[in-house]
């Protein structure tokens, strides 16, 4: 099958710094793929890189077959592609219906022809029903967090870029989102990239890449995530 | 006597509100500090005026009468055009940088100005239109002609057609009306069609129609700016964008087309007031410059980007106007003391009222210097 992500020696800059070092990573479709690494090591960098929030200096970045590397993120996010940033970055007096709406625009005629949020949206995310009249801003950081996926689901999305979707939320709330995301990817076969720090939700990813100083330094399937290299990498 | 006041400062206040409704949008929800945006409303009490002159051709002449709603569209329109032109030439290049952009939109009044001065409005309008035809012809066709290499011809024999098309305009007008004819300095005045002159009596006090009509031209604008920004989906994708404007671009939001149409708009309400400003007296090139610096302080007392905050600022300073400029609190309590009196006297003509308010404004943003209406809750820390 091919790749539904190809990534090729990507260098990224902040302004003079350099931060991505001749990056490669592939994904498939249906795959979970986690990048683990210290704090400062690239990995959000590489996230905004790819849905287009940086611009890459060098290098390639193939999606479903196309070099998308002059594509602003909202023409990555309408060819499948979809972020759900570390900060959560949801729309903050925006009711969380809207909220939900805005996740919509990414598909085919946008918000003008899609106004209606499917359902089986509140299975996965029941608490989300109870909100839908509130302000974005006001919910807590873990139903942000529950919003901000949804949110990304919505738009049907072929890749999702999940920034430290655990971070800061309480574990029973971890628990839901792992099990979410699992289930998505189960019924719909999207590729995952996930960025990720909880050892228990990177092992449900099928591989890994690490890195270190902005390149990826070591991969492989997560089933061999040998002690030295989780001692290494994750800064647990 | 209570609702003579009352409402001339509901009339002042419209004026007010309608002028501030697009600094609202462009300053409050972009962002922007845009100082041309007196001059869009002239260029709107402008477009009123050669309205007027094409409605008394023959041709038009039995349809004079609707010449003052027929303007209201075209002054939106016209506004929006070069204010989208503004945006895609100036503004777009400025976003962050506010020091920048007040300068530059301020040579933009300047040239603006110079513009009705020196450049016939026949001609003048002949420009308008091939912009509103070179801006809008591309639009038009589908999405698959767009989608070609090509376009970018279709685009520019578009703008050759424009280009034909006003300056053809320009010599029909310039040609059939003599008075646009000639660039002229001086002021002209619009007169109101005949139902607008004249008073209506409501429970015995007299209102001046064109007041009334200035009052309705703003409730409609307020009404159909709310309705669009809180009930269509462009008016979502503008929420969002000037609430996070990266997360709204990875959504799939087009932010540019979204900083065009939010910029458009509000220029175009500029238009609007200006055939509001039109009606209340004679027009000239510096007819914005007397409504800017009440439109910021609108603005900022109502609350930055919050629109409820513009509707009472405006209302508020209207009636505090009338209040003070026409020595009210005297008629309401005849025996004051002498002092007292004679100071409401000395501040109980327009300019000294102004500087009262003004006065009364910076003191009040002294206390609150997020304006009538902040914004509250938990994403405010953030």
């Amino acid at each position: 099958m091919k790749n539904l992500l190809e990534v090729k020696s990507l260098n990224t800059y902040y302004g003079e710094s350099h931060i991505l070092r001749d990056v490669d990573l592939t994904l498939k479709s249906g795959e979970m793929i986690c990048l683990i690494g210290r704090n400062g090591v690239g990995k959000t960098t590489l996230l905004k890189s790819l849905i287009g929030l940086l611009k890459a200096k060098k290098g390639e970045i193939n999606f479903i077959g196309e070099n998308i590397n002059r594509k602003a993120p909202h023409q990555r996010a309408r060819r499948g592609m979809a972020y759900v940033p570390q900060g959560r970055e949801i729309i903050p007096y925006l009711t969380v219906e809207e909220n939900l709406m805005l996740g919509m625009e990414s598909l085919p005629g946008g918000l003008s022809k899609n106004k209606n949020i499917d359902s089986s949206i509140y299975d996965l995310f029941p608490i989300l029903k109870d909100f839908l009249s509130r302000k974005g801003g006001d919910l807590s950081g873990g139903q942000q967090q529950q919003l901000a996926i949804a949110r990304a689901l919505l738009g049907k999305p072929k890749l999702l870029l999940l920034d430290e979707p655990t971070e800061g939320i309480q574990p029973n709330i971890v628990i839901d989102i792992e099990n979410a995301i699992n289930l998505i990817i189960k019924e719909t076969g999207i590729g995952v990239l996930l960025v990720e720090q909880h050892l228990h939700f990177v092992r449900q990813a099928s591989r890994y890449y690490a890195m270190q100083r902005g390149g990826i330094v070591a991969s492989g399937p997560t089933s061999e995530l040998s002690q030295t290299v989780i001692d290494k990498f994750l800064s647990v | 006597m209570l609702l003579d006041s009352l409402f001339n400062g509901v009339a002042i206040g419209s004026v007010l509100l309608v002028a501030a409704l697009g600094l609202a949008i462009v300053f409050g929800l972009m962002g922007v500090i845009n100082l041309a945006h007196g001059e869009l409303m002239m260029l709107g009490a402008y477009t009123t005026y050669v309205t007027q002159l094409i409605f008394k051709l023959p041709l038009l002449k039995p349809y004079y009468n609707s010449y003052v709603i027929v303007s209201i569209f075209f002054a939106f329109i016209v506004s929006g055009v070069v204010g989208i032109l503004l945006e895609k030439t100036v503004i777009r290049k400025l976003y962050g940088s506010p020091l920048e952009t007040l300068l530059a939109t301020w040579g933009v009044s300047l040239i603006l100005q110079q513009f009705v001065r020196s450049v016939p409005l026949a001609y003048g309008t002949g420009l308008v239109i091939s912009l509103i035809i070179g801006l809008f012809l591309p639009s038009v066709f589908s999405l698959k002609i767009k989608e070609s290499i090509n376009f970018k011809y279709v685009k520019f024999s578009s703008w050759i057609f424009a280009a034909l098309a006003g300056v053809l305009s320009g010599n029909l007008i310039s040609s059939s009306v003599s008075k646009l004819s000639r660039a002229s300095a001086r002021n002209v005045d619009v007169t109101a069609p005949a139902w607008m002159r004249g008073q209506v009596e409501i429970l015995g006090t007299a209102f001046p129609k064109t007041r009334l009509m200035i009052i309705i031209i703003t409730l409609i604008s307020v009404i159909a700016i709310t309705l669009f920004l809180n009930q269509s989906a462009w008016g979502m994708r503008i929420r969002a964008v000037t609430q996070n404007r990266e997360m709204s671009d990875c959504l799939g939001i087009s932010t540019e087309k979204v900083d065009v149409l939010t910029f458009g708009i509000g220029s175009g309400l500029a238009g609007v007031a200006g055939v509001a400003v039109s009606l209340l007296g004679s027009v000239g090139p510096n007819v914005g410059g007397n409504y800017i610096v009440g439109c910021f302080m609108v603005v900022v007392l109502g609350g930055v980007g919050n629109l409820l905050g513009t509707i009472f600022a405006s209302f508020g300073i209207g009636i505090m106007t009338d209040l003070i400029g026409a020595g009210r609190l005297l008629t309401i309590w005849p025996d004051m003391p002498l002092p007292l009196s004679n100071t409401i006297n000395f501040f109980a003509t327009t300019s000294m009222a102004r500087v009262m308010i003004f006065a009364l404004i910076v003191i009040f943003l002294q206390f609150k210097p997020t304006g009538l209406f902040p914004q509250k809750g938990r994403m405010v820390e953030s």
